[in-house]
């Protein structure tokens, strides 16, 4: 048993109309076969299926309007032959669901709505509400099959806790969770009546710290493993909870030779006194913030459903602190920013960040982040994105590689510069293009 | 500057790059890096705290001698301040 | 530093008697048996031999006739220690006590105040049954122009009394009867003690007791115990009912985000609704868990042992309580 759904057919197609079903409940379908016509708000589209099997049953009518995602058909596939839907058929009460607790009786003036006597009965096992429930059956009736499938839509939906009532949050609890951006209905409850504590929402702040070392591979390459944890984690564990879940992130790279950009910084050093002096750190989010101000669909905030580019490049920096914990505040247009002031900002922005003496402003107004792992050894970075933001950018360590340049093999000094972007603030396109300026950048780092 | 005054300097500047650290174990012959857990930045404060307090002015080519607790007193009694 | 001595409250509130009466000459005794039978809970026994049927006066059975004799005498530049046998027979002079002693310096418009202080003794516990054991020092709180003074320690027994004296309006002692005999070490130059705060008598962070009077030994027990189990209490002994010093109840939960009131008396309209009101007041957002407290059931405190023991508060209620309040946050 399968479901066939409403497909993404662009990065930022949110909802689709079935115009036409080019198959009907008996059919057989076989993998890549065309099944459905979608009208999307730029294009009319043939939908393939990925599934072979029998179409059991057409979820969706002509000329509805539908979200991505949502399930049009199912089918009957090879490997379950019309297994039933797996529903809670056994259990005796109905499961407490999401929408039962409905405030007030429906209202008696409401048309009641057309359904089978056996999609009623099932309706009230399930708690299903049949006014939300489109009927496939004759005449538009609601039928026992509907109810079950609205039944099923619903199940990925967080459990309701607590037979659907209010949560039962302590209030110092529930100001933590606000400070700290945490979603209370992720949050397991400990204390009196199963009630949320403040230490039920600091422990849930904790994890992404405590897991993702454990994780096999991927993105978590930022996230330090081993060291105490720090007040700070709290907010960023919600913020990358966040990240993860809400942002569709692709990833680049690309291998920068370092040796012009290195060079040069030793000759510029050697004219400095001690004080002025550069570090590598600083080219690297230079040229960061000349490209993003280059390539503007890395910079900014995505942020109610839409994209919306910034003009300045306000650069955030991931800094780690002595002790653990990790903040990212913001150098202010840092693209217009001269080398040395953009390396006397770093110096002092790290220090503020270590000494937790960071500006409110400086925290929330970053429009691109960069975090350089070169020091941990790190070859590649495969960045989370800090929310709204819509890209993260990584640097490896600088390490000596064989390097092919205008035929000739030399050894060179070289840096994996790697983007993590927003499918849907930009492309693949877009992203290569930024990273290729961000190389081009530090070939003429007299330039920065 | 004489060796004791030379270890002075280094652990001064130090406790104010990693406050945290106890540089009473500190090890004569082991990197600041692998003992304090110090980064770039932080080992270019450390240059510049030295610098200010000596005056002695330390080229980046030389920065290698300086990884290390007994580097930094051998070098900082070598050397001699600027002007 | 000099040394402690091992005392009982009792010899201690003696001591605190008999120095206020060598340092002021305006200091006197009254009440019933309080001379020549040395005081219903021997209090002042040897007293009269010491100062004299002046100083330690037998009054007659009549709580009217001789509270207002103390307030005529407080207002007339005496400072008289007015002994009521117990907190029930207060009532019978609870309008000298509330509607003279607690008003005049207000309704002569602050020509005339009553220095007077009135001990009592409170609470259940020793099978006197209904009529002789009542809390009702939190009732006392609630009204304007008196202090009550609630000690649950030696050192309050040997230090309130003088600072009371010195107070130039009506201040009520509220003196549990089971501590009389609580046994304990004091130090040789204990004297004096502060009226206006409570007293964080063990700290702690996993949450807030707040306790006086008699309960504060209960409550004591109940931290140790509640440690065993791996819960960290602060015991806050408040000391003084009125006026509350809530700065210290706040300062407490703001630490321990939870609290348990443990209150000798009847939990409507009780000292410990008040206490959780200010809680509500001044820290909801820095609560935890919702405040329980442990109160006297609402019925007239049994006769039999068993069942007046289950009608107080007792160690295991207020580690319940504490248990519940803590949840899985120990």
């Amino acid at each position: 048993m399968a479901e066939f759904l409403m497909p993404s057919l662009g990065a930022d197609m949110t909802e689709g109309t079935v115009t036409r079903w080019l198959v009907q409940p008996g059919d057989h379908v076989d993998r890549g076969d065309i099944v459905v016509e979608v009208e999307t708000d730029k294009a009319d589209m043939e939908v393939e299926i990925f599934e072979a099997g029998t179409i059991e049953q057409l979820l969706v009518p002509q000329g509805e309007k539908v979200p991505v995602g949502t399930p049009l058909a199912i089918v009957a596939t090879a490997a379950a032959p019309a297994a039933r839907v797996a529903l809670p058929e056994t259990s005796g009460p109905a499961p407490p669901l999401a929408e039962a607790p409905k405030p007030a009786a429906p209202s008696p003036a409401a048309p009641r709505p057309r359904a089978t006597p056996t999609a009623r009965i099932r309706a009230r096992e399930l708690g299903v509400d049949l006014a939300a429930v489109h009927g496939t059956g004759v005449a538009g009736a609601i039928t026992r099959q509907d109810v079950e499938h609205a039944a099923l839509r619903r199940a990925p939906e967080p459990a309701p806790r607590a037979e659907g009532r209010r949560l039962l949050v302590s209030p110092r609890a529930r100001l933590l969770a606000g400070e700290r951006g945490i979603d209370l209905a992720t949050v397991t409850g400990s204390g009196p009546g199963g009630s949320i504590t403040a230490g039920d929402v600091e422990r849930v702040a904790a994890p992404t710290a405590v897991a993702a070392p454990s994780l096999p591979s991927g993105p978590a390459v930022e996230v330090p493993s081993g060291r105490p944890r720090a007040a700070g984690r709290g907010p960023i564990a919600a913020l990358m909870e966040r990240s993860n879940r809400e942002i569709p992130h692709y990833y680049l790279g690309i291998e920068v030779d370092m040796s012009r950009a290195l060079d040069w910084l030793k000759a510029e050093n050697r004219k400095r006194p001690v004080p002025d002096r550069i570090l590598a750190s600083a080219l690297l989010l230079k040229a960061t913030a000349l490209a993003a101000h280059e390539v503007p669909e890395v910079n900014g905030y995505f942020i109610d459903g839409g994209f919306q580019p910034s003009a300045t490049v306000n650069l955030g920096v991931a800094i780690s602190l002595r002790q653990g914990g990790l903040v990212a505040p913001a150098i202010l247009d840092a693209s217009a920013m001269p080398l040395g002031e953009l390396m006397r900002r770093l110096q002092d922005l790290v220090a503020r960040a270590r000494a937790g003496r960071l500006r409110a402003s400086e925290m929330s107004s970053g429009t691109i982040t960069v975090t350089n792992l070169g020091e941990q050894g790190v070859d590649f970075v495969y960045g989370v994105i800090y929310p709204p933001q819509v890209a993260l950018v990584g640097f490896g360590k600088v390490t000596e590689r064989p390097w092919a340049e205008a035929g000739m093999l030399g050894v060179r000094p070289v840096i994996t510069a790697s983007l993590a972007a927003d499918h849907r603030a930009s492309d693949g396109h877009r992203g290569g293009q930024f990273l290729a300026t961000v190389a081009k950048l530090l070939q003429e780092p007299e330039h920065l | 500057m004489n060796a004791d005054e030379a270890r002075a300097t280094v652990l001064a500047v130090l406790a104010t790059i990693a406050p945290e650290a106890n540089l009473s174990e500190l090890e004569l012959d082991v990197e600041f890096r692998d003992q304090l857990d110090i980064d770039s930045m932080d080992f270019l404060n450390f240059i510049i705290g030295v610098h200010e307090r000596t005056g002695i002015d330390i080229p980046e080519e030389d920065y290698p001698a300086l990884e290390t607790l007994a580097g930094c007193i051998n070098y900082l009694v070598a050397a001699r301040p600027a002007g | 530093m000099s040394g402690a001595v091992k005392t009982t409250c009792r010899e201690a509130l003696r001591a605190a008697i008999r120095e206020a009466m060598q340092r002021d000459s305006r200091v006197f005794l009254m009440g019933e048996d309080v001379g020549e039978y040395g005081g219903c809970f021997a209090v002042s026994k040897g007293l009269l031999d010491e100062f004299g049927p002046e100083r330690i006066r037998d009054t007659p059975l009549s709580e009217s006739v001789f509270v207002g004799a103390g307030i005529g005498a407080a207002m007339n530049g005496l400072r008289p220690i007015v002994e009521v046998m117990t907190v029930n027979f207060s009532l019978l002079a609870l309008d000298q006590i509330l509607n003279n002693a607690a008003t005049i310096l207000h309704m002569s418009g602050g020509q005339f105040n009553v220095p007077l202080v009135i001990r009592m003794a409170t609470g259940g516990g020793r099978q006197l049954a209904a009529q002789h054991s009542h809390s009702l020092e939190g009732w006392y709180a609630h009204i304007p122009g008196i202090k009550v003074l609630t000690p649950g320690t030696i050192e309050d027994f040997r230090g309130m009394l003088w600072t009371a004296l010195e107070d130039p309006d009506p201040v009520l002692i509220f003196e549990n009867a089971l501590l009389y005999n609580l046994e304990g070490e004091l130090a040789e130059d204990a004297g004096p003690v502060d009226i206006s705060k409570a007293r964080v008598l063990r700290s702690g962070t996993s949450l807030s007791l707040f306790s006086y009077g008699g309960s504060i030994p209960k409550t004591l027990e109940a931290a140790v115990q509640l440690e065993s189990r791996g819960i960290d209490p602060e015991v806050v002994d408040l000391r003084t009912l009125r006026p509350l010093d809530t700065a210290t109840i706040i300062d407490s939960v703001r630490r321990t985000h939870r609290a348990v009131i443990v209150d000798e008396g009847w939990r409507s309209g009780s000292i410990s609704a008040e206490i959780m009101a200010r809680i509500m007041e001044e820290s909801f957002y820095e609560l935890d868990a919702p405040v329980a407290r442990v109160c006297t059931a609402e019925v007239p405190l049994p006769y039999a042992k068993q069942m007046e023991d289950a009608a107080l508060p007792r160690v295991e209620t207020i580690i319940e309580a504490a248990m519940n309040v803590v949840g899985g946050n120990g």
